[in-house]
């Protein structure tokens, strides 16, 4: 952290007990470790309270949309995982179902199937190395955090028995699968999945009702139903300010209609809210895990695509529910194998929108909670 | 998820113009903010929560129109179609889980210059930063329209069509002498 003095523009001098005053201005980041990437904040101090915060990125960017804008369509499938590296799985299908309103391609069950596996599985990825973050910001170094790695391994050798990648996995085709799961790969699977409630019991126990987080997250950072609403805000994030809003319902895009599960959401809006409603999705997403392993059917992995993917000039908008929130793609085709515009509406970068609201009166501290609460990427916030 | 009636909304504003092959509403920049609180309070509509907010740079270019010529013969023209840039808004309602609706306001690629609609939508804040980096389009009544993912020092709006990239950003912010001759008679390493 790099800090300096400054004098801020509009800035009231305030004697207090005969001595002057003066803010503070630091500039946190981008090279710290709380913030997940490269990001920075500028914060304005009145001792530890943050009086002002401007979010400062764009550090990591190499303008995704112009370099897909000029390749054919399938060419910018393995750049899509690189938006946000933890959920490569949902980013494919994201711009997948984009891509596959533009033709008409009927998408097989088992297909349909495996997809609804990879985003839960990769959502349970997502929330869990969250957690762990989230308690390595609040100072509880390490253990927290390798304990959800532990788990996250598991689900990544999964990912790389499936696709061949742990992480930057290009799995998903227009039309369905890549290649289909390897044999005994769905027993694997069910093996993870039952085994995971077990650690999510240990892992509740162990940091749900701890003091310190208590302490650390309860009424901080709070988000108003209002705000949330109107800032545009999706994902954990929106739900834990109470609003019952998951596109898996709402949409029910792919096969999410034949599940049976809950959505989670809190009351408050604060960090613990946050924390909280990712840790009960994972619960939800071990559910839907369950019934779609049962149900799974054989058959082939792939729709009947077009070699060359050439369509009518149409505009369309496709989004998911990633873990993080929101994750759409705005696709404007114009009859060449080249998408005239290529858009990426990432919901970490929407979801920043906000981090000022939430931290001003705030503690400086707190900013580090906060801005771990709202589950940022950097990959996909820059683009 | 149903969508919505473009009709009930061309009611209210006549003027706005229905784009069947894209399915969008075209509102004047005028005319936007107006249109946006209207679909924000309307009672059964209710669009609280726009999701997507983008631009799209069309250049000038030449298209075949059909007219019919004092002869009174059909005849084929070549009409110069003029280059603009859409700013589109995808708006859904989160109370009634309704959507979306498109929204686009169109300017002239010179001076573009748009209605902006945070005040109205907070999302819109930083998305409308963002296209104001990439594309040059001014919002007006913006609360802090800066440079979002380029530096403030950087030049040009990489997302435009025309766009010519530097040889290299540090050494040469901007392409110009005989690297823009090379990049005119046609592609150049970079």
């Amino acid at each position: 952290m790099s800090s300096a003095t400054a004098t801020a523009p509009n800035y009231e001098l305030i004697p207090q007990d005969g001595l002057e005053t003066n803010l503070l201005e630091v500039s946190m980041g981008p090279h710290h470790p709380s913030t997940h990437g490269v990001f920075r904040m500028d914060v304005k101090l009145d001792g530890e309270t943050v009086v002002d915060l401007k979010p400062v990125f764009g550090y990591l960017h190499r303008n995704h949309e112009k370099l897909a804008e000029n390749m054919s369509y399938l060419s910018s499938m393995p750049f899509t995982d690189r938006l946000d590296y933890f959920n490569s799985m949902t980013n494919n299908w994201a711009y997948a179902l984009a891509a596959e309103k533009l033709v008409e391609i009927e998408i097989p069950e088992r297909a349909e199937y495996l997809r609804v596996v990879m985003a839960e599985l990769t959502r349970l990825v997502n929330h869990v190395s969250l957690v762990g973050f989230f308690a390595n910001d609040l100072g509880a170094l390490g253990t927290p955090l390798l304990y959800a790695f532990r788990e996250r391994e598991k689900i990544l050798d999964l990912f790389e028995q499936a696709s061949g990648a742990r992480m930057m996995c290009n799995y998903l085709r227009f039309g369905g699968l890549r290649c289909d799961v390897p044999n005994g790969w769905l027993d694997r699977a069910q093996e993870v999945v039952d085994r995971f409630p077990f650690f999510l019991d240990e892992y509740e126990k162990l940091l749900c009702e701890n003091e310190i987080i208590l302490s650390r997250t309860q009424g901080v950072g709070c988000l108003s139903r209002e705000l949330a609403t109107s800032a545009g805000i999706t994902g954990p994030m929106l739900r834990a300010s109470g609003v019952n809003y998951d596109l898996r319902k709402v949409d029910a895009y792919g096969i999410y209609d034949r599940f049976n599960f809950r959505v989670p959401y809190g009351e408050v809006g604060d960090c613990y809210d946050r924390f909280m409603v990712r840790m009960l999705e994972m619960r939800e997403s071990l559910e839907i895990l369950k019934q779609a392993l049962k149900d799974i059917p054989e058959g082939p992995i792939m729709g009947n695509a077009p070699r060359v993917f050439k369509p009518k000039p149409r505009e369309v908008y496709g989004r998911i529910e990633g873990p993080k929130g929101e994750l759409g793609f705005y696709i404007i085709a114009d009859g060449t194998p080249k998408p005239y515009r290529y858009r990426v509406r990432p919901p970490s970068f929407v979801n920043l929108t906000v981090l000022r609201d939430m931290c001003l009166g705030q503690k400086v501290a707190d900013t580090v909670v906060i801005l771990g609460s709202i589950d940022i990427v950097l990959g996909e916030v820059d683009r | 998820m149903s969508g919505i009636s473009h009709e009930l909304v061309q009611q209210q504003f006549p003027e706005a113009e229905w784009d069947e092959v894209a399915g969008a509403l075209i509102v004047a920049p005028e005319k936007a903010q107006e249109v946006a609180k209207w679909l924000l309070d309307h009672d059964t509509l209710t669009l609280d929560y726009c999701s997507n907010v983008t631009g799209v740079d069309y250049l000038e270019r030449e298209t075949k129109g059909k007219i019919i010529n004092d002869a009174g013969e059909e005849e084929t023209i070549n009409k110069i179609e003029p280059g603009r840039i859409d700013v589109v808004y995808h708006l859904y309602s989160m109370r009634n889980k309704t959507g979306p609706l498109v929204l686009k306001q169109q300017t002239e690629r010179d001076k573009a210059e748009v209605a902006s609609l945070t005040p109205v939508w907070r999302s819109c804040e930083l998305q409308e930063r963002e296209i104001y980096d990439l594309f040059g389009v001014k919002f007006k009544g913006h609360p802090d329209l800066r440079r979002i993912l380029m530096w403030d020092e950087f030049e040009g709006y990489p997302m435009r069509k025309d766009y010519i990239e530097p040889f290299d950003y540090e050494w040469e912010p901007t392409p110009h002498d005989e690297i823009l001759e090379k990049h005119k008679k046609g592609k150049v390493f970079v």
